[in-house]
Parts: structure tokens; sequence; C-alpha cells
């Protein structure tokens, strides 16, 4: 049985579509939640996909953090289910205290949107968990608010705990440590700045964001078998 | 019950680059305003709370500010709380109800 993939649209995102395609050529399903549900269905995992949720009025996230669906996302995360936010995705999980730290505006006031290299830092993510440490992909980030921050002791916990998931080769927006990409303690939460689901086609320029997705959708089909 | 008249201000804590207001420094010399240093750009949040008296509007303010219009990751907050001016029968709203319950679903 494929891993069934719950993809939250809140009102200004926009690569939710983007994300159901990708799951859907990995051969795993995906359905759109509406942000405004109460409950989740019955998924395996959720996406918090890349836009302007709420318009990013006051910060990236502030809002979202409020949309009632967010309670499940919660519950599903405290019971460990998979849970990735990607680019708006993962602002909305440091709004909402799921993950630590914060992203601030691109060091050069830019909004950045090219190709960049990472490198897998952590496997022991859902979203990382058959990948090669050290391993380098070639993804897009697509934006303005991308620049990790946090404060010295916590990224002193994220080093000590291998919980850096992926970091640039070459820091594109000022990120502290080079960071794209974090997860929580058990590593079933994960945030992260570029698109997996933009690098799923070779025609789209390259396949790596498809290797995470897979990873994904392995761990989230274990988290149902279990 | 009075109504204070509530202005905070939210900027990037010390230590946090402020790209903006390095830019916003830089630029100032090219049109002739020399003698600018520290320039920091914030945003401002305007509104009137009901509250019994100054201590209660000031702590509810710092409250709301510090859980919700900042993120204390990054920004601070400087609040300044007006006169109190009157009785506090609630305004008629015009605005949009943006509280979680008036969400579609």
């Amino acid at each position: 049985m494929s891993a069934r993939v719950g993809v939250v649209l809140f009102p200004g995102s926009n690569c939710e579509h983007d994300v159901v395609e990708a799951i859907h050529a990995l051969g795993g399903q995906a359905e759109i939640v509406w942000h405004g549900a109460a409950s989740l269905p019955a998924v395996d995992a959720v996406v918090l996909p890349g836009g302007f949720a709420h318009g990013d009025y006051l910060r990236p996230g502030a809002i979202a953090r409020f949309s009632p669906v967010m309670e499940a996302v919660r519950a599903m995360a405290a019971g460990g289910g998979a849970v990735v936010g990607i680019c708006n995705g993962f602002q909305v999980l440091t709004e909402a205290g799921l993950l630590p730290g914060a992203l601030q505006k691109n060091a050069g006031l830019k909004f950045i949107c090219t190709t960049v290299e990472l490198r897998v830092e952590s496997t022991n993510s859902v979203l990382t968990s058959g990948m090669t440490p050290g391993g380098i992909l070639s993804i897009p980030i697509n934006h303005f608010e991308g620049n990790y921050t946090c404060s010295a002791e916590t990224l002193a916990r994220l080093r000590d705990e291998d919980r850096v998931v992926l970091r640039y080769v070459d820091n594109p927006n000022g990120s502290m440590d080079a960071i794209a990409g974090i997860r929580n303690e058990q590593g079933n939460v994960v945030g992260l700045m570029p698109h997996p689901e933009r690098a799923c086609d070779p025609l789209a320029g390259s396949n790596d964001g498809a290797a995470l997705l897979r990873c994904l959708l392995a761990a989230a089909s274990g988290v149902r078998a279990a | 019950m009075g109504r204070f008249e509530v202005l905070v201000e939210v900027s990037l804590r010390d230590g946090v680059a402020d790209p903006q207001g390095a830019t916003v420094e830089r630029s100032l010399p090219a049109l002739g305003f020399d003698g600018v240093s520290d320039v920091r750009v914030g945003k401002a949040v305007r509104f009137n709370l009901d509250a019994p008296d100054a201590d209660a509007a000031m702590d509810r303010a710092r409250r709301l500010s510090e859980s919700f219009l900042s993120n204390p990751v990054i920004e601070d907050v400087r609040i300044e709380l007006g006169e109190e001016s009157g009785a506090g029968a609630p305004r008629s709203g015009t605005g949009t109800d943006m509280s979680p319950g008036s969400w579609p679903s």
C-alpha cells in the first residue's frame, strides 16, 4: 500500500499542486487538505508547502500557525507522524514552535530564485533516512526570507544532536552555519527552504528532490505499517 | 475599564543583522544627510486596548506583543502606552473578522 500524504493548502500557498504531482509521480497518494479543516484525513505524512500563507502578513508563518488544521498537524507531529515543511512551510513550522529558530530576510535583501547545491548532513530524519551522508543534491530555492537564524545555544544543540539535515554548499542567503534544513529531536518533523518537489524530473533540470521525497514516502509507509 | 492607545515598535534584536537598516544608512550620505548612524528598520503596530488600569494594559500589551506581534528569536518590542481615553465601549468594527473561527472550512 503506497503512503498517503496530506498537503495543506493555506490561503496564499502556491506549491501545493507541485507537491501533489511529485508524490503521485513517485507512486504515492497525495491529497490537498484545506487549512480550515479541524482534523486531518487518514494520512501517513503531512507536507506544508511553499507560498505565502495568509499573505505572509505580520511575518511569514505568523498567522498560519493559528489555522485550525495546525492543531491536528501538531498532534500528528507529537505522535511521531512525518511532517515536512518546505520553504513557507518551514517558516510556518518555526512560528508554530515545532522547529526551533527563525527565517529572516536574506542577507543580501534579494529574493533568490536559483538552483543550489546542498549537502546531506543528518540522515536521521523522515526526509533523508535513505540518503548518503555527505551526498550533494542539486535543488532549487525560491525565497526572500530563508536566512536561518537561532540562538547560540540552539545552534549548539542542533549540531550536537545531529539535527542539521541539509547545508548549502555555497551559502546563498546568510543562513547561520549554512543551514538549509533542520529536524526535530525525533526526526519526524523536518523543515527546509529548498523545494525538492521542483527537482523531480530530469526535464526540470534535476531529479535530486525525488530522492528526498522517496525517503519521505518510505518513512511514511513505515509509520503506517508499525 | 478604560481604553488605552498602544504603540508597539517591533525591531530586530541587537546583534541580529539588519540589512535594511544598513542599506538605508549607506544611502543617506548620497542625499547629503551625513552623520546618521545606527539605523534600524522595524515596524509599528498601533491599536486601542481596553483594560482596568495602565498596569493591566501594559501587561496585556507586552504579552500579546511577545507572543504574536514579534518573533522573540529575532525581534524585540518597545511598547508605548498612551493616555487612558474614557470608557471602553467597543467601537463598531467594519474590518474583516480574522479570528480563526471565522475562516471558511
